[in-house]
Order: C-alpha cells, then sequence, then structure tokens
C-alpha cells in the first residue's frame, strides 16, 4: 500500500474525530511547547552572557601581579608592586602575544565643560581598543608616541561623554583630571554593562605612562592585558607569560596570576550543559506521558473501527498493511503534535521575550529533535494498538456490532 | 468448463472450552465457472462455516479447498488475504461499507491492496466502470448515508467486482432489504451471472434462492439436497409484474 494513500487514510481518520485528535495531541504539544520554549529562553541568556565573555575581549589573558601582605593583612591579586612595563615588553616577546598593554587602574574626579564626574580612570597602551574589541567612536586611539612622550592624551567613553559633554562633540575639547588637562583624542563605542553589572562605557582611558608619571607617580602596573592569536594557542600563551614572568622575577612563590577569558566561558557552558540535560529529563518525560495518551486512544480507535478493519481484511489488507494503517495514524498524531508543540513553544518564547525583554533563540538542533523524537513516540506507543489491530479475526471483526 | 470451486471432505470442527463443535463434517462440493448456486439451511447448518471457508476466512479443519485450481486450505494468514484480494468479492447482509466515504472511494478500496500498484487514474477509472455496471455512476460521490439501503448494497457489489474476481460471494445480501429492492438486487446478481461471473449465495430465504441455478441446503454440518431449480424466477419480470400489480391497486 502506498506511503500517500496510507497518510490520507490517516488524516481522514484523524479529521473525523477532531476534538478527540486535538485532546491526544495535547500531551505532545504542551511537552514540546514547554521544552521548546525553556530552551529558546536559557540558549537566550547563555548567548547573552557569552557576547558579554566576549566583549572582554577574544582570547585575551590578564596577568595580575601577586598580593602583598602588610602587617598581617593580605592586599589580594593586583597588590603587590612585582609587575612593571618591562614585564609587558618581555611578555610581548613570548610566541603568538599578538598585542599586550600594561593597565594601571584608578579612579578619579574628572572635569570639563564646567561639569564633574568621578569615574574609572585607566592608563593603557595603544592596542588596548583591539584586545578589547572596542570601536573607536570618533576620533582615534593614542599613539606609541603619546605613550613615549608621556602626553596628555585621553580616549573616554560613551558614559563619560553623556555626563561631561552632552550634545557636544568631545574630541579635541580638553578634560581635567586630579586638575591636569588632558586632550580627548576618541570617543569609545558604547559597549554597555558587562558580566558583572558595572558600566563598561564609565571610562577615561589614558597613556599608561602619563597614568604612572602624571597621575598615580607608580612605578608599577596594576595588570598586564595580552591577546593571543586565537583560542587554540591560548594555554601555549599563557604557559609561556608565567615561564618568562617567572625567569625575570626569580621568586621562590610565584608573585603573579594569569586569568584567561576562556576559563570564564568554560563556567558558562557548564551552566547551560547542565541546564540542558535538565531540559532533555523534561522533555523525555513530558513526551512519555503524551505518548501514553496517544496510545490510549489508540487502543479505543481500534476497538472502534474493529468492523472497518474486518471490511480491510475481507478484501485483501494483510496484517502489516494494517498495522502500517494505525501506525500511521499514531505517528501523523504525535508529529502534528509535535508541530503544533514547537509552534507554540517559539511563539511562547517570543512572547516571553518581549514581555521580560530577555533574548529567545530557538537553536534548530532542539526543533528537530522535538520533532524526531515526537514522530519516534508516535511509531513507539502507536506500535501494540497497531499490531492488536493486525491480529483480529476477520470473521470476528465482520460481525463486531 | 473449470471448476471454480473444489471442497474435497471438509471437516471444520470448533475448539471451544470443553467441547468441540463439528461445525462441518464431510462436504465434498464442485462448482463451475458460471454457476449461480444459493446455499440455504438453519441456523446451524454450518452454512456460514461453509460460507467462511469458501471465502478463505477461515481454514478448513481437514480436507481439500481448491479455488481456481490453487489449493488454499494450507495457506496462512497473508497469503490468504491476496487471495482474497484477487479472487473474490464479498457482498454482505449490512453492507458494510466504510463510513464517511465517497461510493468511489468504498469501490477502490480493494485496489489499495493489490500487489502490483495501480495507479490512482487507473483506480478511479476501473471504479467509475464497476459502479457503472450496478447502475450508480451517476451517484460516485455519495457518501453511504445519503444512499439508500438498495443503493448501498450496489455499491458493495461494485466493490466485490473490482479486482475482477474468480468467486463472488454474497451472504444474505437481501437480508436487511424490502422484497422489491431484494428482487432488484437479485436482478443484478442475474445479470452479473449472465456475463458469465460464478456467484455463490448464503440464504434462508427459499423464494430468494429461486433466483439462483442451483440450491444447495445443508443440515448438521452435511449437504442434504444439491440440484438445480426447476422454476427459475427472473428479475425482471418479476419487478414488471409487482409493478403492474401496484399499478392496479392505484386504480382501484
Amino acid at each position: 500500500m502506498r506511503i500517500v494513500a496510507t497518510v490520507r487514510i490517516a488524516l481522514r481518520a484523524l479529521r473525523r474525530n477532531k476534538m478527540r485528535s486535538l485532546l491526544t495531541m495535547l500531551g505532545i504539544i504542551i511537552g514540546v511547547a514547554s521544552v521548546i520554549s525553556a530552551v529558546s529562553l536559557t540558549t537566550g541568556a547563555t548567548k547573552q552572557v557569552e557576547s558579554q565573555v566576549q566583549s572582554l575581549g577574544e582570547s585575551v589573558l590578564t596577568v595580575f601581579s601577586g598580593n602583598q601582605t602588610t602587617g598581617g593583612a593580605r592586599g589580594g591579586w593586583g597588590s603587590a608592586p612585582t609587575l612593571t612595563v618591562d614585564d609587558a615588553l618581555a611578555i610581548s616577546k613570548v610566541p603568538n602575544a599578538v598585542a599586550v598593554s600594561p593597565e594601571v587602574r584608578d579612579r578619579a574626579q574628572v572635569l570639563a565643560n564646567g561639569l564633574n564626574w568621578n569615574t574609572q580612570v585607566i592608563g593603557e597602551g595603544p592596542d588596548y581598543p583591539q584586545i578589547r574589541n572596542w570601536r573607536i567612536a570618533s576620533g582615534a586611539m593614542f599613539t606609541d608616541q603619546d605613550v613615549r612622550g608621556l602626553t596628555k592624551t585621553a580616549v573616554i567613553g560613551k558614559t563619560v561623554v553623556d555626563q561631561l559633554f552632552p550634545n557636544e562633540n568631545p574630541v579635541g575639547q580638553t578634560l581635567r583630571v586630579r586638575n591636569i588637562p588632558f586632550t580627548i583624542v576618541g570617543v569609545l563605542g558604547a559597549k554597555g554593562f558587562n558580566l558583572f553589572g558595572q558600566d563598561q562605557d564609565d571610562v577615561v582611558v589614558i597613556p599608561y605612562s602619563s597614568h604612572m608619571r602624571r597621575i598615580t607617580s607608580r612605578t608599577y602596573v596594576s595588570s598586564i592585558l595580552v591577546q593571543a592569536a586565537n583560542d587554540k594557542v591560548i594555554d601555549q600563551v599563557q604557559q609561556g607569560i608565567t615561564e618568562t614572568l617567572s625567569a625575570r622575577h626569580r621568586s621562590r612563590e610565584p608573585d603573579f596570576t594569569v586569568r584567561n577569558q576562556l576559563e570564564l566561558m568554560q563556567a558558562v557552558t557548564e551552566t547551560s550543559k547542565s541546564m540542558g540535560f535538565l531540559l532533555s529529563g523534561v522533555a523525555a518525560v513530558s513526551l512519555f506521558v503524551g505518548g501514553i495518551g496517544i496510545m490510549n486512544i489508540m487502543l479505543v480507535s481500534v476497538t472502534e473501527r474493529t468492523r472497518e478493519i474486518g471490511i480491510r481484511m475481507a478484501v485483501g489488507a494483510r496484517a502489516a498493511d494494517i498495522v502500517v494503517q494505525f501506525l500511521m495514524e499514531a505517528v501523523t498524531l504525535s508529529a502534528i503534535g509535535g508541530m503544533i508543540g514547537i509552534g507554540s513553544g517559539i511563539g511562547f518564547s517570543m512572547l516571553i521575550s518581549v514581555w521580560k525583554h530577555t533574548p529567545a533563540v530557538t537553536p534548530v538542533e532542539w526543533v528537530v529533535a522535538a520533532f524526531v523524537s515526537s514522530g519516534f513516540i508516535g511509531v513507539v506507543f502507536g506500535f501494540y494498538p497497531a499490531w492488536k489491530a493486525s491480529k483480529l479475526d476477520p470473521i470476528d471483526a465482520l460481525r463486531y456490532e | 468448463m473449470s471448476a471454480v470451486i473444489k471442497l474435497e471432505e471438509i471437516h471444520k470442527i470448533y475448539h471451544t472450552g470443553e467441547v468441540d463443535v463439528h461445525a462441518v463434517r464431510g462436504v465434498t462440493l464442485e462448482m463451475q465457472k458460471g454457476e449461480f448456486v444459493a446455499i440455504m439451511g438453519a441456523s446451524g447448518s454450518g452454512k456460514s462455516t461453509v460460507m467462511n471457508m469458501l471465502g478463505c476466512l477461515d481454514r478448513p479443519s481437514k480436507g481439500r479447498y481448491l479455488l481456481d485450481g490453487i489449493d488454499v486450505s494450507g495457506l496462512d494468514r497473508d497469503e490468504l488475504a491476496d487471495i482474497r484480494n484477487e479472487k473474490i468479492g464479498f457482498v454482505f447482509q449490512g453492507f458494510n461499507l466504510l463510513a464517511r466515504t465517497s461510493a468511489l472511494e468504498n469501490v477502490e478500496l480493494p485496489m489499495l491492496y493489490v500487489h502490483r500498484r495501480v495507479a490512482g487514474s487507473e483506480q478511479r477509472e476501473r471504479a467509475m466502470k464497476a459502479l457503472d455496471i450496478v447502475g450508480l455512476a451517476q451517484r460516485s460521490d455519495h457518501h453511504p448515508n445519503q444512499l439508500s439501503g438498495g443503493q448501498q448494497q450496489r455499491v458493495a457489489i461494485a466493490r466485490a467486482l473490482v479486482n475482477q474476481p474468480a468467486l463472488l460471494l454474497a451472504d444474505e445480501p437481501t437480508g436487511n432489504l424490502d422484497s422489491q429492492t431484494s428482487i432488484e438486487i437479485m436482478g443484478v446478481f442475474q445479470k452479473l451471472n449472465d456475463q458469465g461471473i460464478t456467484i455463490v449465495m448464503v440464504t434462508h430465504e427459499l423464494d430468494i434462492a429461486s433466483y439462483t441455478r442451483r440450491n444447495i441446503i445443508m443440515r448438521d454440518g452435511r449437504v442434504v439436497t444439491d440440484e438445480p431449480v426447476k422454476h427459475r424466477l427472473n428479475a425482471e419480470n418479476e419487478l414488471r409484474k409487482l409493478r403492474e400489480a401496484q399499478q392496479a391497486v392505484n386504480l382501484a
């Protein structure tokens, strides 16, 4: 018996009892819809976190100095004055370290335009925007020459622009940091909040040399940003940095620590993976329950249509023909249920996404998996009723009232 | 003439609970191509059991059954299904049409199970031809509930004919019909038989049996009478007589 005819017969049989078919599908629909919407929302959230991690820069390692103990109080990473600009120069010779930027951090009150604002003032190298994957919105980044010449140049973030230069082009204007005038040469593009809820745009970036000499009068840097050529060599670069610094510092215990952004990514991936397992469990349970509903209705259907089965057998249907017919009905039922479930799951997640302002991303592989497994459920739970139908005795089936 | 049906010492024993029911006790019969046979008998005479075995819905416990030259007594379920599909057309007392399915699709049903696939257009063509033979071509899109009992039985006959079977089996085909419609259906059978189709029919109505050519009477699982019909009725004549009688009543 050809497949098209079988599907047509199945669809007609299901149309005959629209309400019942819909109620039977409901188990599958609810199961698939809840899984699809949950997956869409968690994937959306994960993607958001991932892009935030990305915003820290690609393949970026951060070298922090070790901790310093003062009068028994341990200062934590970055407190010891152990990292220097020369360390940064040495690190730039590590293979596959494509960009290095010594980093000095401080908070300061800044003045401009008759307004003032407390913000983060950081000293960086000229490669900073490249490392952080940060666009210059207008103007330009300061250069190596500015670093060497200790120039009073600054590149400022979007928030600082909003606070100090509302409705004005800040490029070329003067900004005072601790009363020292800096010329604004560029404006950074908006980057938004980072993973920890900090406003990344609330920043003034100046050459690290100027920072160390003119603002903080320090000889050491807070940290060193290093960009590896790609994610594959990140471990190798990390090892190179460790070796270089250990050789330079000759300390018994390491007085620095190297972190990479891949570790953070792994933590996020772990979370989404365990979420995925949980959702798969929910999916399996709800599909199982939906499958039992289908089996139940198919058994009723076989009993109701005993006479029809008898007629089909009398005119020459083999046992396999009857099995295929009822199996096709169960599969059609569960597959349609799966499709409706996928559709309403996507719809629901979009609704939540708009309502709660969270991103929703529906992964194609989950859609395919949901459809395939709902069809599979139809086969598994439709088989017993179909087999039962095929085992009917034609004489008894024809006489069935 | 070749024998369409050849039963040799057929026995059927049902094992129901503790008592074995010996429903058919040694029936030997031969029916030639083009015969029109009525099998009669009281309930429990074994006529239905014989009918089921003739229709390959059931297998004899003992004996041999040759249908169109093929020994079908030892075939399994699926092989019997194929034989039913190719060699036998069934007409039932209760019509047994699929509800909410058009007459045309009901007639197409046996072709769905043919091994050599029949193209959709050919199915339609053959089904329409079969409906035309029973005079219902213009009602091919009607569903069973839109048809009278006689019309439903005609659809069932068309379905039985569509695979050009060697044998048409009718189980009390007029049991659910009034007397005039019964005669009309017998007229259809007589016309088909005149074209050379072999028909075997089970009935308990003597007047219906007299439209056939040969009557077999069974009792207690055995054939007790097997004789040609002496005063064969012609459905067309009987219908004309009936109409004249009705007209006379109307005039009076």
